[in-house]
């Protein structure tokens, strides 16, 4: 069990990660819509109620600011309870339990009560879904503070961050990019996972900085592959961290290279990657070579799926935005 | 609303028997509650005068519901958990909260004011409802603490959360009514149906008592006479007995009155007569109590001299100490936001301890 498992998806790293918490600590519980008999609709909470038992692993009512609002309490209570959101969509009648009580309760109590409670979310687009189940609210949750937000891109990083987020005194939105739910790698428990609030440079490079996350990580180093081919060196940063940001990687990466591009499938407009355009430009500016270059989803509603695959900020866009970086 | 409140001590202050509500007299600290209640009256009477004196920016009355409040407050045992809404203050007096740090979100010191740990009695909740989420989530962690149904009273423990008549139409307040049935949970939901969430009646909020939507959930409503403070403190204890011993939520509804404002800002001649708060003035909970005890003789002079005095000194305490109070440092919402500080947050920190230094 505790060597490096190969090709493990990322929905079975985040079930190992969970099993392993629970384990590690009896007062980890789970919580949400259908994650017991049936595993959550991802099936990552598959097996974890036939081991764990309904007292630890609790399907809810069907509420989602009852399941946010129950884990505040269990959370005041001793425990440590991670939520499961079925889908983005819905995580919207659980925002007043998040943002007036769970993002306060730390410094409304002058720092006398932690409420350490991770509300897990799978998001984004991409797999042909109906409405209100391909969304990326990630910019509300980074706008609120009192909240760490975080986002995987790997099994591995899946594995070592739904660890590092349930041991968290804050409470954590984690979200997961669900159309990668399957994508597989390796996985080693054993590793010292890195810091929650880290980016990683997945991919070194000294012409170009790509800062990305989640589900357009795999995408912008195959954008990197690509520019290599054509002789270009571009630095690829998974954030993993939406909140806090990692600025002191970024700001290296770009003082080195010159050029920014920051790619994410939410809106535009305030969205993150206004803030870190914003953070560099404040720190760095005199080492921006071209202004950077945001590739986003639209500020529209998500699109209705048969025009996803061109609404989504995928390869060629990406690959258009660094030749308009490369052009300035 | 047909179901009518139960009552264990008529207007007139005599006792009544009633066939569902118990009391047994014996176990009831007559003379503590009258104190309780005029003590609470007295924290009330004292923060309006600091409110229109400028001391505080706002404050929440809760003249009329004093018996209601101490009826619930004194059936709790020290392992019961508290969530109230802003208006507890009396639940408060009776947990042992220092009522000068009541003051404190009034007067814009802090947003909390005590340490909820202390003495089981959580923040106030300004968001309606809101907190009957968290007193459900808490009583599901005393379920899995295995605090429930021992049989052992130094053991068994159970959640009060206090909610209004308006919380009654939010969401959340259903919700947690639905997850409290269905995991019959340890949990007492105590309504005061005052009658007005500011300037809404009952029936904007619902065609039926508060006690009567309990059963639709599936667990036990009981409404009482709000102004009567036996028949609150027997729902509750009976309540809360019910809850520790494993047999699940119940919902007492407390029929009484909000006689001020909403709050010190609010100006209820908008939109109700005095003359209704005439007939409830009549009806007051402290007035009442005081007939029983006198016609009981559990009363005398030496005692109200001693309760007069209790309550000049804690006017006192509360006038000094709200001025008192003190203010936070500018670092302390930087401080508190998370236990892990962010390196932004370090820096925005540092650069208004600057600004703030440099203003001085």
């Amino acid at each position: 069990m505790n060597q490096t498992i190969s090709k493990m998806p990322i929905a079975h790293a985040l079930n190992l990660g969970l099993r392993h918490a629970m384990e590690s600590d009896d007062k980890v519980m789970l919580l949400g819509e259908d994650i017991g008999q049936l595993g959550g609709v991802f099936r990552v909470t598959d097996g974890l109620q036939k081991t764990f038992g309904p007292q630890r692993v609790v399907d809810s009512p069907l509420g989602e600011a009852g399941i946010v609002g129950g884990a505040i309490g269990l959370a005041m209570a001793g425990y440590r309870p991670v939520c499961e959101i079925q889908f983005d969509g819905f995580v919207f009648p659980a925002m007043n339990q998040i943002i007036t009580q769970l993002a306060k309760y730390r410094h409304r109590s002058e720092g006398t009560i932690t409420v350490p409670v991770v509300i897990r979310i799978p998001v984004g687009g991409g797999i042909g879904a109906i409405e209100h189940h391909s969304e990326s609210p990630e910019a509300y949750f980074a706008h609120t503070a009192g909240l760490k937000v975080v986002c995987p891109s790997s099994p591995q990083q899946a594995y070592d961050m739904i660890g590092l987020a349930v041991r968290s005194q804050d409470p954590v939105i984690f979200l997961e990019p669900k159309r990668h739910y399957w994508l597989k790698g390796d996985v080693d428990p054993n590793r010292m996972p890195q810091a929650l609030e880290k980016a990683e440079i997945v991919r070194p490079g000294n012409e170009l900085t790509i800062v990305t996350y989640g589900a357009l990580v795999p995408v912008a180093l195959k954008v990197a592959e690509i520019c290599d081919q054509e002789g270009r060196s571009i630095e690829v940063i998974d954030l993993r961290s939406l909140s806090p940001i990692d600025d002191a990687t970024i700001i290296r990466s770009v003082e080195r290279t010159g050029r920014l591009l920051v790619a994410h499938e939410a809106s535009r407009t305030a969205g993150l990657g206004a803030e870190i355009a914003s953070r560099v430009q404040e720190r760095v500016f005199h080492s921006l070579l071209a202004p950077v270059v945001r590739v986003t989803g639209y500020d529209t509603p998500y699109p209705p799926s048969r025009l996803e695959e061109d609404w989504l900020p995928g390869l060629d866009r990406i690959l258009d935005g660094v030749d308009r970086s490369f052009a300035y | 609303m047909t179901d009518k409140p139960i009552f264990l001590i008529s207007q007139e202050g005599s006792i009544q028997t009633d066939e569902v509500l118990k009391l047994d007299l014996s176990t009831v600290d007559g003379p503590g509650l009258y104190r309780d209640m005029v003590l609470a009256r007295r924290v009330d009477t004292e923060a309006i005068a600091l409110q229109r004196q400028g001391e505080l920016g706002l404050w929440p009355s809760l003249l009329g519901q004093e018996a209601a409040q101490v009826g619930a407050a004194r059936a709790l045992q020290p392992g019961d958990v508290v969530f109230p809404t802003y208006r507890e203050h009396a639940v408060a007096w009776c947990r042992g909260v220092d009522p000068v740090n009541l003051l404190g979100l009034f007067r814009g010191t802090t947003l909390g004011g005590w340490d909820p740990t202390a003495n089981n009695f959580n923040l106030y909740t300004l968001v309606i409802g809101a907190q009957t989420l968290h007193a459900v989530g808490y009583a599901m962690g005393i379920v899995r603490d295995g605090d429930v149904g021992t049989g052992d009273p130094g053991r068994d423990r159970a959640v009060m959360v206090f909610l209004g008549d308006g919380a009654l139409s939010e969401g959340e307040t259903n919700e947690a009514f639905v997850w409290a049935a269905a995991q019959n949970l340890p949990v007492v939901f105590f309504c005061q149906n005052n009658q007005w969430a500011i300037s809404a009646p009952f029936s904007v909020q619902s065609r039926v008592s508060v006690a009567q939507r309990a059963e639709g959930f599936g667990f036990r409503g009981v409404r009482v006479d709000g102004n009567d403070v036996f028949a609150c403190l027997a729902a509750a204890r009976q309540a809360l007995d019910n809850a520790r011993s494993g047999n699940g939520p119940t919902l007492i509804e407390a029929l009484t009155y909000r006689r001020n404002p909403h709050t010190t800002s609010d100006d209820d001649g908008r939109y109700r007569s005095g003359a209704e708060n005439d007939e409830w003035a009549a009806l007051d909970p402290i007035d009442r109590f005081r007939r029983y005890l006198d016609s009981t003789g559990q009363i005398d002079d030496a005692l109200l001299n001693q309760i007069a005095e209790e309550e000049s000194r804690l006017a006192e305490r509360l006038r000094t100490g709200c001025r008192n109070l003190p203010s936070p440092g500018p670092e302390s919402p930087f401080r508190n936001t998370y236990v892990d500080l962010p390196v932004e947050l370090e820096q925005q920190m540092a650069e208004h301890i600057e600004f703030v230094e440099a203003g001085e």
